[in-house]
């Protein structure tokens, strides 16, 4: 019988619109493979629909807050449907970046030295002295960015420390947290992993090359403004350590079915793990389509196999 | 523990390495297609659309008061009577019956011309198009206020024109200012090849430019022999005045005009036209027929009928009330929510608010806390080629309703005074967020 699978996509988040993208693409990879794929926003009628359809599952690909943080996934599993992807709790603590990093650190992976804070500390404690403290705990440059998001959207690198209040600034538009980071200088990697906790797979690394030298926005989501590489073009020992690097975050997270890790490869060809992501692109642009067409898969199949396993697995996490 | 980093614990697939762009047509694209990239701004936009967030972005004339019914029995009756002319090609200039009835239409500003000086255009967007293509190399120098319509911009960044802003105030565009700049162009050994200008009820900044400057205005260009782009697209809907008189009607030699029925009727059937005078009326006519062979018949024809069979006039009133409401709600609103070391234009007629923020806010940085507040506008950086504008916004009331514009200024006030502290906080006061050049228009944003 034909799989009826919906693709929640769009939402209100900053990410609207790459998720929008997201759901289009992968609706038509599954629809390639012969299953009856749909494409739906998340709206105050989303309940009511999927008791009344019924699909045989949901794939989220909302990004950025709701999508990302369990949220949309506690509605799911209340709603009884069943969908792909990690759990709610599961995707809580990977979509927050700080406890992601914390998680995973303690599962012997290494990480960029960061500090965690929300606007409110600096309100209350005064700016001027937390970001020089900063400076001189971390060093510079520096990476701020907002602790929950994607996109690379309120990201900054900052190279001197008076460009560190902008940063500051711009980070607090899109969030009420930041994640404050050494930046480690190195080839930039992303890693999808696909899988259940325990048998989960690495898919090859796909090594980032913009043409501006910083991967944001305007380079991610503009189609020739960015070089890939895959797989990525460092040896066989880091690509390996790499793939091990993304799978051992992926379990430690506690994470299943699909997730792409961000890392850094630096100078000496340490691994460093910059974050996870529960929900990754699926755009025309993004990394885990190349990835997996580089590891001799097709991406509607892919998501297909996982469809079927989250329908045979149930509704509930 | 087991070395997580172990490469024992994974097999990944290795295969020949592929370097790619993920657009394979990257060396084969032409040059101006460079400034064409996906942008923060743009893509927070998307969120705009949706009913929880009150847009005060989008430029889209509110056509929910047009008789659907009594437009739709034209309709069919154009298809019945005259389909098969109605669905044909037709004349490249455009059909002669609404040329007729466009120089009926300018009248009340004061133009005088001849159908034979009007070429149909599909909106004014494209009469645009076809005046840049007719008059602009690549590097030409095109005068603009400051700030000016983000379609505009993009007509003159895809030309690879040079725009170089003009001053302007409450009053509009500054004479002298204009005098001086083209002074300073030539100096610099640039060519201009024309002036853009809206005169009234400007697109973005809500101003209209005052009687005397008319003059003043025209007299600089004739001095320094410059021509005149006047686009004209909100002329008739003036909230508590008679149509003001356009530019042309005083240098038909002088002044390419510009008009549009996207305001005055509705935009989904792509009319507009421009009137120039008779050798560049022949230049945009084979442009035109290039470019589309000829415009929409249909749309013309329809329009036509509209125009004789229904009364238009009527039906503008009706639109500049409800207009003039949802100014007033606006206004209102501002004076009410918005900071003293906020300012904003007081239109007298068209769409549009221009605001020009507290020192230090930064209207690109703060647009997605806006989002996340539920609330849009379009950043001041939208309306300048240079990458200026960072301090001002463009508020739109055409659209929503009064009580949608009263929560959506509220919203933003919050937003304003969240930012504010932040900014004060971090003594930071330039923008985090790169904004710089032309981003490209959305038929939403025009």
């Amino acid at each position: 019988m034909t799989q009826r699978v919906v693709v929640l996509a769009g939402g209100l988040s900053h990410e609207r619109d790459v998720s929008l993208r997201s759901g289009r693409r992968v609706a038509e990879a599954m629809t390639a493979v012969g299953v009856e794929a749909t494409v739906r926003d998340l709206d105050s009628g989303l309940m009511p629909w999927l008791r009344r359809e019924r699909p045989d599952c949901v794939v989220p690909l909302l990004h950025g807050e709701v999508g990302e943080d369990g949220a949309l996934r506690e509605i799911l599993e209340l709603a009884g449907t069943p969908y792909v992807g990690s759990t709610p709790a599961a995707a809580r603590l990977a979509f927050d970046k700080p406890i992601a990093k914390q998680v995973v650190s303690k599962a012997g992976i290494r990480t960029p030295a960061s500090v965690t804070l929300p606007a409110d500390t600096f309100r209350e404690v005064g700016a001027a002295a937390v970001m020089s403290a900063l400076v001189e705990r971390l060093g510079l440059p520096l990476f701020v960015k907002p602790a929950q998001g994607g996109s690379a959207l309120g990201c900054t690198a900052v190279h001197a420390a008076d460009a560190l209040p902008a940063a500051m600034v711009s980070c607090f538009a899109y969030g009420p947290v930041a994640l404050v980071e050494q930046m480690v200088a190195g080839v930039e990697l992303s890693v999808p992993v696909v899988g259940s906790t325990d048998s989960a797979e690495a898919l090859p690394a796909v090594e980032i090359r913009p043409d501006g030298g910083v991967y944001d926005y305007t380079a991610r989501y503009t189609a020739g403004a960015t070089e890939f590489v895959v797989p990525a073009d460092v040896s066989e020992l880091v690509a390996l350590k790499c793939a091990q690097v993304a799978l051992t975050s992926h379990q430690a997270l506690g994470l299943r079915d699909l997730s792409r890790t961000d890392l850094i490869v630096d100078a000496d060809d340490e691994v460093w793990f910059l974050e996870v992501n529960v929900a990754p692109g699926m755009t025309e642009t993004s990394l885990v389509p190349l990835s997996v067409e580089a590891a001799g898969l097709d991406l509607g199949e892919l998501m297909a196999g996982l469809a079927a396993e989250a329908s045979s697995r149930g509704p509930r996490a | 523990m087991d070395d997580p980093t172990s490469p024992e614990r994974a097999h990944p697939t290795v295969r020949t390495t592929r370097q790619t762009r993920l657009d394979t047509y990257v060396d084969r694209y032409a040059t101006r297609t460079q400034r064409m990239k996906a942008s923060e701004i743009r893509a927070l936009f998307a969120v705009a659309s949706r009913p929880e967030v009150v847009s005060l972005a989008g430029g889209m004339p509110n056509i929910s008061g047009l008789p659907l019914d009594a437009v739709a029995e034209t309709l069919a009756e154009l298809v019945m009577d005259h389909g098969t002319r109605a669905m044909q090609y037709s004349s490249g200039q455009g059909d002669p019956g609404l040329r007729e009835q466009i120089c009926a239409v300018m009248a009340p500003e004061g133009v005088v011309a001849h159908p034979d000086d009007v070429v149909v255009t599909v909106g004014s967007q494209q009469g645009l198009d076809l005046v840049t293509r007719v008059f602009c190399d690549p590097g030409d120098v095109v005068l603009c206020e400051a700030p000016s319509y983000v379609g505009a911009l993009g007509v003159f960044s895809a030309y690879e024109c040079e725009v170089v802003h003009v001053a302007m105030d409450d009053q509009g565009l500054q004479p002298e200012a204009l005098r001086r700049t083209i002074a300073a162009v030539r100096a610099a050994g640039k060519r201009v090849k024309f002036l853009y200008t809206i005169p009234n009820f400007h697109n973005p900044a809500g101003v209209t430019l005052a009687a005397e400057r008319r003059t003043q205005v025209l007299d600089v260009c004739t001095s320094a022999d410059v021509l005149v782009v006047e686009d004209n697209p909100y002329g008739l809907l003036g909230f508590d005045t008679d149509p003001i008189r356009a530019l042309r009607a005083d240098d038909a030699e002088r002044v390419v005009y510009l008009g549009s029925f996207s305001k005055t009727f509705a935009p989904g059937f792509r009319v507009g036209w421009v009137v120039a005078p008779h050798a560049v009326r022949e230049k945009l006519v084979l442009a035109q027929e290039s470019a589309t062979l000829c415009p929409p018949t249909f749309s013309q024809l329809a329009i036509s009928a509209y125009l004789t069979h229904h009364d238009w006039q009527g039906q503008i009133k009706h639109f500049t009330t409800m207009y003039r409401e949802r100014r007033d709600a606006m206004l209102t609103a501002l004076d009410e929510h918005f900071p003293a070391t906020a300012s904003w234009t007081r239109p007298a007629g068209g769409f549009y608010v221009w605001v020009r923020l507290p020192p230090g806010l930064d209207a690109s940085a703060m647009l997605p806390r806006a989002v996340t507040a539920r609330v849009a506008y379009v950043p001041g950086t939208a309306f300048y080629a240079d990458g200026t504008g960072t301090t001002a916004m463009r508020l739109s009331y055409c659209y929503p309703s009064p009580e949608r514009i009263r929560e959506g200024v509220r919203r933003l006030a919050g937003v304003m005074a969240t930012d504010l502290q932040l900014r004060e906080m971090f003594g930071a006061t330039d923008a985090g967020v790169p904004s710089r050049g032309y981003s490209s228009p959305h038929t939403d944003l025009t």
